[in-house]
């Protein structure tokens, strides 16, 4: 009897199911699907605003050729390769400081950290711009205490505007982090720490040998999100440098160097096209290599 | 003895860790409401004292920003994108975990897919899709390509693993329609994670940028993100009323973190738990 309801059952949930799914379907599909396939088609076009004809890969030797762009790819990698490990370090440790019951003013410490989350891009970009004017906060600081003789150029100099970028986003995303791994460290058994402390394991090897083994699942998919974020730097890099990528397009993203390509220069649409298409290979490729790096090291 | 001096050390060593960090990161703000007192140029000379120039700073803020259509603008927009994302999202998460086929477990998949678009590439289509539809310099054309989001699906499926099935089958016994179920037992039984939901989703259509900047053009139909962006990128930062904004942008995030904090980090963690 039951067999033989099956097909009216399944049918009464198959069109509820659709009911339910269509709108996010259609939406997504006229938004993320659809422009994406479009922009694809794009890329191989060229020309000034929609006056547009057929390049083939035209577009994407022009790449190479154009220094610009190889500029802001570097940039765009020097940003992930630098930060991103610094920053999920940084946030690692201090989960796991932080995952100790006994430790004294443990909400306080955690919700300080966690602050710059609430703060908008642009919001926090802009203090730091003040922040790290040439007379302002941060450079006196560092005079008073003696770590530094005369101002660090941190707006004006290719290396330290890098710098700043770098810092700027560690700020704002380290307590971000942090909380993936807190979360996750309340999942973990304490008596494993117990045991291994009684054992006489000390911190730094309880933390690579217990810690980061445990939280891998977390700390592959904070990576992730982290790579997809970096490689797509705008907000900060824009709201530092008065939105030109200065100084000489020392801090220039490939999602800048396409906002100024579509709407500040003369525009082309199908250069920039290809130029957003190598932050989707490269999103792709990074996630791929992360998720395949960790499977490797699980064997 | 030796042991005790070393974990009166490792102790020292790890506060002192925690204090600098939780320094670092609160410095900011603290700075922020401070420059709110003091003159671009102070601000600029790195001043940490209060100043007398706030009530000159709120007053050029005043002056130069249409402030109540300014945030006015922002609200629209925030309100308007989270009622429409929480709406969609959650009976897109309904359907997906309590509907179970193998066609829609394969979309679900590829819809998951989606998160790893970067908008880069969306926005050249995305701004000659609503030149085209005429939508340009509109609030509509910011909130609707923000309505379709994947990871608020994703959230909404997980949070749904934990909605018992039992008052479900109780409310099929009474003669409910699945629209019915959904409404009236589904959204009161999961507020909290309507709650989380749509304070990380107001937030983040409050703090917006990118695509805003593109399609609002008018200081008419501006939001407050891009308004503290400009006062920032003019030749001379008035930095006094540049932190007037900020201070003023930053405070409903900053009392609804307050306020809401573990509805707040529920909603950043989504359903990594």
């Amino acid at each position: 009897m039951v067999h033989a309801r099956r097909g009216s059952i399944g049918r009464y949930y198959d069109v509820n199911g659709w009911l339910f799914v269509a709108p996010v379907l259609g939406l997504i599909g006229l938004f993320m699907i659809y422009p994406i396939f479009w922009s694809l088609w794009m890329s191989f076009q060229s020309g000034r605003g929609m006056m547009m004809k057929f390049v083939g890969f035209g577009n994407i030797v022009r790449l190479w050729n154009d220094p610009v762009f190889i500029k802001a790819l570097t940039n765009t990698m020097t940003y992930f390769v630098v930060q991103v490990p610094i920053m999920i370090l940084l946030a690692l440790i201090l989960a796991s400081i932080l995952n100790n019951p006994r430790l004294f003013g443990r909400g306080l410490f955690r919700t300080a950290i966690f602050l710059p989350c609430v703060t908008s891009l642009v919001a926090y970009s802009v203090l730091f711009k003040g922040m790290f004017a040439t007379d302002g906060v941060v450079n006196s600081t560092l005079q008073a205490i003696g770590i530094v003789s005369s101002p660090i150029p941190w707006l004006t100099h290719p290396f330290w505007a890098k710098a700043l970028v770098i810092i700027a986003i560690t700020w704002r995303w380290t307590g971000y982090n942090m909380i993936f791994y807190l979360a996750a460290l309340q999942n973990i058994d304490r008596s494993i720490y117990e045991v291994a402390r009684i054992d006489g394991v000390p911190a730094w090897a309880r933390f690579t040998h217990i810690t980061i083994p445990l939280l891998k699942p977390v700390i592959l998919f904070t990576t992730v999100i982290s790579t997809i974020g970096t490689v797509q730097l705008f907000d900060e890099v824009y709201n530092l440098t008065e939105g030109r990528g200065g100084p000489s397009n020392a801090t220039l993203t490939l999602s800048l160097y396409i906002y100024n390509l579509t709407f500040r220069f003369m525009p082309n649409f199908g250069y920039a096209a290809t130029v957003s298409y190598v932050i989707v290979v490269l999103v792709a490729l990074l996630a791929f290599f992360q998720f395949f790096a960790a499977r490797e090291r699980d064997k | 003895m030796t042991n005790g001096i070393g974990r009166a050390a490792g102790a020292l060593l790890t506060y002192s860790f925690l204090g600098l960090m939780a320094f670092l990161s609160v410095f900011p703000f603290f700075w922020m409401v401070l420059g709110a007192t003091n003159s671009s140029i102070d601000i600029i000379k790195g001043r940490v004292l209060p100043g007398a120039a706030l009530a000159t700073n709120v007053g050029t803020f005043f002056a130069q920003v249409n402030a109540p259509l300014v945030f006015w603008n922002s609200a629209k927009i925030a309100i308007l994108s989270t009622v429409l994302t929480l709406t969609v999202s959650s009976l897109a998460g309904y359907g997906f975990e309590i509907f179970r086929s193998r066609h829609r477990e394969r979309l679900y998949r590829a819809m998951l897919l989606t998160l790893m678009i970067p908008f880069a590439a969306l926005m050249i289509p995305l701004f000659i899709m609503m030149g085209q539809a005429g939508l340009i310099n509109t609030h509509i054309a910011v909130v609707l390509p923000t309505i379709g989001s994947a990871f608020v699906v994703f959230y909404f499926r997980q949070c749904t693993k934990a909605f018992p099935s039992e008052l479900r089958d109780a409310a099929k016994v009474d003669g409910l329609k699945e629209w019915q179920i959904f409404l009236f037992i589904y959204v009161p039984v999961m507020r909290s994670t309507y709650a989380a939901a749509f304070i990380i989703v107001f937030m983040t259509a409050w703090n917006n940028y990118l695509w805003p900047l593109i399609v609002l053009q008018s200081n008419e139909t501006k939001t407050i993100t891009l308004v503290i962006s400009s006062l920032a990128s003019a030749y001379y930062p008035d930095y006094g009323v540049v932190m007037v904004g900020t201070v003023l942008a930053t405070l409903p995030t900053l009392a609804v973190f307050f306020f809401m904090q573990r509805q707040f980090v529920q909603g950043m963690l989504g359903s990594v738990k």
